[in-house]
């Protein structure tokens, strides 16, 4: 692809950031083993797994602040460490503790503009996009930890970069911060920034996000578009019958392999309950009614997105647990 | 480096501590001036320009009375500089401020090199303000007392001078210490027992046997002492100083020692 000089700044790499077989080790705990994915720029990619999975971990070697113990990850194509004034082409956020307590918020944006290059009026700005600038004087330390959420990312666009990397940037934010938060990252995308967001539950980010870079225990277990995860979540119908054997046949001779006993509370001697996938309350109802099968309760259960997440991050919810009991039988 | 190094002084300046040690340093250099001045000035009255004290060992002579006094902040008031440079360096850790600093400057050595180099303006500041207020209150007790404060002894300004640059390298040793040791507490805590206890001891102790005479003077304390030319120590007879360029040399010697280790330990970590 041929460009003009003019247009350097916006080359094949720009805004890309590759983890390549990235792995991390500390002492016998495994944080991250063999994570391989990339993010592009103009979309919002969130990145999301449960606590203890390897978010943190892997941000910080993306950053440099963290030697992998195999493996790479750059941004723009090159390792965080090589790239001079790294703040003017990635603003990163960690952690909201990451302040000293005895310092001004303008104060603290002033300790980094020398190394941004920007004058002093910049951090004024950036307290503005924030809505920090009631508070621009006060000390951190009195700060509340959305206000700290608020500041880290100030700190993150000193530079204008044109790629962020926020780590639990929801954290501590109210339903109002939160909803202002997903329209600030959305414009940040549509500016065409490459939006790189952890968090550890996928509602939080539902609607901010573009893409989804799901890992557990380390290691990457789905990487799409929210449309694709999307179309892995199903419906599913709860059946109870006073006759259980004749409503497990029925299931068995209609729908082989997408059904499974399921523990009921209104379940008794003799009676079972199933759930099944992917099929309609009507379905089910009018396949029962045909077998001579009694139905107590019939129930539709959508299996919505954070299902799928938990159930891919292997926090299964409920619904798995019959066949786990069964296994622990055996 | 120009930028790290700007970062650096602002970091400084804009929290509390730089004032609040500069007043401590204030109030101890002061009070110590003025009972040093009146306790020597005491012991030997009328002394005057008589010459060396005669038998009794602690008179001394203006001149060396005047010195010792003056280089109060390089003999005992040094503790302030090395806690501001040690803060600069575990401070950051303590609030993981250390963070957004790596993420600022990623490269480590760049990081510690403008750390060290901040040392030497913040060093100057507490040389200036430590010398100013031994020579103030010392030499307004000394004249009070009736004795010569020589203020306007050549040798009285040439160590002066010294012991403002003493203290401005102690800041960087300050800092090489706090990047060896980046715990904040324990950093606070080894650097007063070091400065005001350990090697105080050691200097009484190993002076006293025969064989060990020689090993004081290397002390990082000593070496300090050296670059100013005097100190309470050497005037006791306590213990003999290095010349000044071999104390200088022998102090920046420390500095850059455990720079080099906090380089090699805290600063090769990861940080999580
Ligand atoms: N410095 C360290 N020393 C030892 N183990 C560590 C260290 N840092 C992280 N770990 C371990 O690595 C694993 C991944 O941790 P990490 O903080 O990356 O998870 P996370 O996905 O960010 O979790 P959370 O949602 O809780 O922030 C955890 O088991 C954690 O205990
Ligand atoms: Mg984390």
């Amino acid at each position: 692809m041929i460009r003009s000089a003019g247009h350097a700044a916006t080359d094949d790499h720009s805004g890309m950031v590759v983890v390549d077989h990235l792995s991390k080790s500390f002492g016998a705990v495994h944080a991250v083993e063999d994570l391989s994915f990339a993010v592009g720029p103009g979309r919002v990619t969130g990145f999301l797994g449960p606590n203890g999975a390897g978010k943190t971990t892997t941000l910080r070697m993306l950053l440099g602040l963290v030697t992998p113990t195999s493996g790479s990850a750059t941004i723009d194509g090159r390792p965080y460490r090589e790239i001079a004034r790294p703040l003017r082409v990635v603003g990163a956020a960690l952690e909201a503790a990451s302040f000293h307590p005895g310092r001004t918020a303008r104060d603290h944006l002033r300790v980094y503009a020398p190394q941004v290059g920007v004058p002093d009026s910049r951090c004024d700005e950036v307290l503005a996009m924030t809505g920090l600038t009631e508070a621009a004087r006060r000390r951190v330390g009195g700060f509340s930890l959305g206000m700290r959420q608020r500041l880290g990312l100030a700190t993150t666009l000193l530079g204008d970069p044109r790629v962020l990397v926020l780590d639990e940037p929801a954290n501590g934010l109210d339903p109002e911060g939160i909803a202002w938060l997903r329209s600030f990252l959305r414009h940040l995308a549509r500016e065409g920034r490459t939006v790189l967001v952890s968090s550890h539950v996928l509602s939080e980010v539902q609607q901010t996000v573009d893409d989804v870079v799901i890992i557990a225990r380390g290691r990457l277990v789905h990487s799409s578009s929210l449309a694709e995860l999307d179309a892995l979540t199903e419906r599913a119908v709860t059946v109870l019958s006073p006759d259980g054997m004749g409503l497990r046949t029925l299931a068995e001779d209609r729908w082989p392999g997408r059904w499974e006993t399921v523990d009921h509370p209104g379940a008794g001697a003799g009676t079972g309950a199933v759930l099944v996938r992917d099929v309609d309350a009507a379905t089910v109802g009018a396949a029962a009614f045909a077998a001579r099968v009694e139905l107590h309760e019939l129930a539709t259960r959508t299996v919505d997105l954070e299902d799928v997440f938990l159930r891919l991050t292997g926090q299964a919810p409920a619904e798995g647990q019959s066949a786990s009991t069964m296994g622990a039988v055996a | 480096m120009i930028a790290a190094l700007r970062s650096e002084l602002r970091k400084t300046m804009t929290t509390r501590m730089w004032w609040v040690l500069l007043l401590t340093m204030v109030v101890y250099m002061a009070f110590l001036a003025g009972v040093m001045a009146f306790s020597f000035a005491f012991e030997a009255p009328g002394a005057g320009a008589a010459g060396p004290g005669g038998e009794e060992g602690m008179a001394l002579a203006p001149l060396d009375l005047a010195l010792t006094v003056y280089t109060l902040a390089p003999t005992l008031g040094y503790v302030f500089p090395v806690i501001m440079g040690a803060l600069s360096v575990s401070g950051e850790f303590r609030h993981m401020t250390v963070t957004p600093t790596l993420l600022a400057e990623p490269r480590r050595t760049v990081v510690l090199g403008a750390k060290l180099l901040a040392g030497l303006p913040i060093g100057l500041l507490y040389g200036v303000v430590g010398t100013l207020t031994t020579i103030g209150t010392g030499a307004a007790v000394l004249a009070a007392l009736g004795e010569d404060p020589m203020l306007t002894d050549p040798e009285v300004l040439r160590t002066a001078a010294l012991a403002v640059l003493a203290m401005t390298v102690w800041a960087v040793v300050g800092v090489g210490f706090g990047a060896a040791l980046k715990n904040q507490v324990v950093a606070v805590v080894v650097v007063l027992a070091f400065t005001q206890l350990v090697e105080p001891v050691l200097r009484v102790a190993l002076g006293l046997v025969e064989s060990l005479q020689e090993v004081p003077k290397w002390l990082p304390g000593a070496a300090g002492e050296a670059i100013a030319g005097a100190s309470f120590y050497s005037a006791s007879g306590i213990n003999e100083l290095l010349p000044r360029w071999q104390g200088l040399v022998v102090l920046i010697g420390y500095a850059l020692v455990l720079a080099a280790v906090g380089r090699l330990t805290t600063l090769r970590r990861d940080i999580t």
